[in-house]
């Protein structure tokens, strides 16, 4: 719960954490040490000084510093942990869903646990889509499309294989689509971050909600066009947030571009957590203002009403989060974590 | 010191060489994003290039085109050096740098490592946005300026050319943006209007505010790109120090390039 310096209480969803392991103990190769390496130039790139971690700690946190800075510390009332395996990458994983759903168990009220597969498995994929039905329950599911896996150096949303497994998760009331565009890396001839293939596969895809995150930036344009036409097309504000800090005119920018486009229903707040924690994230996102100048141009404004909207109520809506319910059940279960 | 000061120049040319290449996806020198790591002229008059990109994940055609234009920029020098280009920390590095001792081009190697090769397409692409950044920044600092609309829309080029900026975007992009347009368009009339859609349509003065939001979110793109690429090359090589919870960023080990006026006297 955020509590603004009005003293009011805001619900917040955190729609995009990580509980992963990037130790050089689990790298499996010069990839994993590389990929670890780049979200931490992410992390210290982006962040305040006075919220910098040391390398150690970013590349393997503990259950209760997880718990601490999105719980206590933090704002978040329930976190979205989601999973992104890189077993190419990472001796266990980098965060798989095992992992994650073992920090979920001590305080299962306050996590919802999501998937992830990896299309080009073929068959085996629409099993494990089965067996996380089945196992965890899952209500969502993280796609990374950059994602090596053997020869293959990426996949796009609109591949054959990948249309079985969203029919199968259609079939089995996994709604909620994360959708990770990372680097376009072949074909060579196409520009970086494409997220055109999320047009296609969202008008294919009535009944699946797609959460596109970093709001497709660098292709931004891109993804409000398509969030416009797709009225299941989200964006989710991880890594473009943070700019709130280092360039607060440019966050401006982005976010004035998001409500004139795609409005203030579809925009979900997410930390990104490791790479940063949400407190700090919250409380500069509820101080601030789109710069009169652009919200002028754009005839949008960031009122109180659309922050609460992005921080809670719009990830609340897409996973039938039953706020007032998730109130009690919180006030009834207390945290406990180990003394530092 | 006739010796001395002929590497200085040399030296100082090759880094004017490189200031030319532009990182295609950001429209910004590779020098100033720091990613000309070192470049020496060796006694002999050979030349040496390390090159090393934000992340090991940048897409590997903007780093083909980079070192593309790398090549091209080291061929112009006047004392036609042999030289060697490396590629660092990149997926891709080893096997660009075996291909490059083995004497293959650019586009040999990378046909290698993917069929799809054409990159004329993409290279038009960033040539589109490279031009709608530099356009936008002019027009926000003709507006600023107080023209109007109207005024800004009839705009020939001798008239752009008597313009003048305050330091700042739009001074910067000037002349960044009248080589763009001459580049795109050749046959530009003098008379004609300096201020053309990519496509050479005429800009009429009431669309001039739903042009300029559509040129915004070019911007924005590739500002985010921008924005992270400066800030990942900064922090790449960098360990933080902690120290009694006050964290302090080593800043020393980066500035490896030489101011570009540098250091020639």
């Amino acid at each position: 719960m955020y509590r603004t310096p009005e003293g009011k209480d805001i619900f917040v969803v955190d729609g995009h954490t990580h509980f992963w392991d990037g130790s050089p103990d689990n790298q499996k190769n010069i990839h994993g040490k590389q990929f670890i390496d780049c979200f931490y130039a992410y992390h210290t790139g982006l962040s305040p000084k006075d919220q910098l971690w040391e390398k150690g700690k970013f590349e393997k946190y503990s259950a209760d510093d997880l718990y601490r800075d999105l719980f206590i510390d933090g704002p978040d009332d329930v976190a979205i942990v989601q999973s992104t395996y890189l077993k190419d990458f990472y001796k266990n994983g980098f965060n798989t869903i095992e992992r994650n759903a073992e920090v979920a168990k001590r305080y299962p009220e306050r996590f919802i646990v999501n998937g992830a597969f990896d299309p080009r498995d073929g068959e085996k994929a629409l099993e494990y889509i089965h067996f996380l039905k089945e196992t965890y329950d899952v209500k969502g599911v993280k796609m990374y499309t950059a994602e090596w896996n053997g020869a293959s150096k990426g996949w796009k949303l609109t591949d054959p294989d990948a249309y079985k497994c969203f029919e199968l998760c259609e079939k089995l009331g996994i709604r909620n689509i994360h959708v990770h565009k990372g680097p376009t890396i072949i074909p060579l001839s196409k520009d970086a971050f494409d997220v055109h293939d999320v047009d296609h596969a969202a008008t294919d895809f009535q009944g699946l909600n797609w959460i596109i995150e970093h709001c497709g930036l660098p292709r931004l344009d891109d993804f409000c066009w398509i969030a416009t036409q797709e009225t299941n097309v989200y964006g989710g504000l991880a890594v473009a947030l943070p700019f709130i800090h280092s360039r607060p005119r440019y966050f401006g920018e982005v976010i004035a571009e998001l409500l004139f486009w795609i409005g203030p229903e579809k925009i979900l707040f997410g930390s990104d957590y490791a790479i940063w924690t949400p407190r700090w994230l919250v409380e500069r996102f509820w101080a601030y203002q789109i710069p009169q100048d652009i919200a002028a141009e754009r005839g949008v404004q960031l009122t109180d009403e659309i922050k609460e909207k992005i921080l809670g109520l719009n990830a609340a809506r897409l996973y039938n989060i039953d706020i007032e319910a998730k109130k009690k059940a919180l006030a009834s279960s207390p945290f406990s974590i180990a003394a530092e | 010191m006739a010796t001395a000061s002929v590497s200085d120049s040399r030296e100082k040319e090759l880094w004017r060489r490189l200031g030319e290449v532009n990182d295609p996806e950001l429209d910004e020198p590779i020098t100033e994003m720091g990613f000309v790591e070192r470049a020496e002229v060796k006694g002999d008059g050979s030349v040496e290039v390390d090159f090393r990109l934000p992340t090991y994940w940048c897409s590997p055609n903007f780093a083909f085109l980079m070192l593309d234009g790398v090549r091209r920029a080291l061929d112009q020098l006047p004392w036609s050096p042999a030289y060697a280009v490396k590629l660092h920390d990149h997926m891709f590095a080893d096997e660009v740098n075996r291909g490059i001792e083995a004497g293959k081009t650019f586009g040999d190697i990378f046909a290698e490592l993917a069929a799809d090769t054409d990159l004329g397409a993409v290279r038009e692409t960033f040539s589109m946005k490279a031009f709608k950044r530099r356009q936008e920044a002019v027009l926000r600092g003709l507006r600023q300026h107080g023209l109007t609309d109207r005024e800004i829309v009839g705009m020939d080029l001798p008239a752009y050319d008597v313009a003048r900026f305050e330091p700042g975007e739009a001074a910067k992009q000037k002349p960044r943006y009248r080589a763009a347009l001459l580049e795109r368009f050749p046959d530009h009339r003098t008379d004609g209007p300096v201020f053309v859609t990519w496509d050479g349509q005429h800009i009429p003065a009431d669309a001039l505010s739903a042009y300029l939001a559509e040129l915004r979110g070019v911007r924005v793109n590739m500002e985010f790109n921008g924005a992270l690429c400066r800030g990942l090359k900064q922090t790449r090589y960098k360990e933080l120090d902690v120290v009694d919870g006050e964290p302090t960023l080593v800043d020393f080990i980066m500035d490896r390039v030489p101011a570009r006026s540098a250091p020639v006297t």
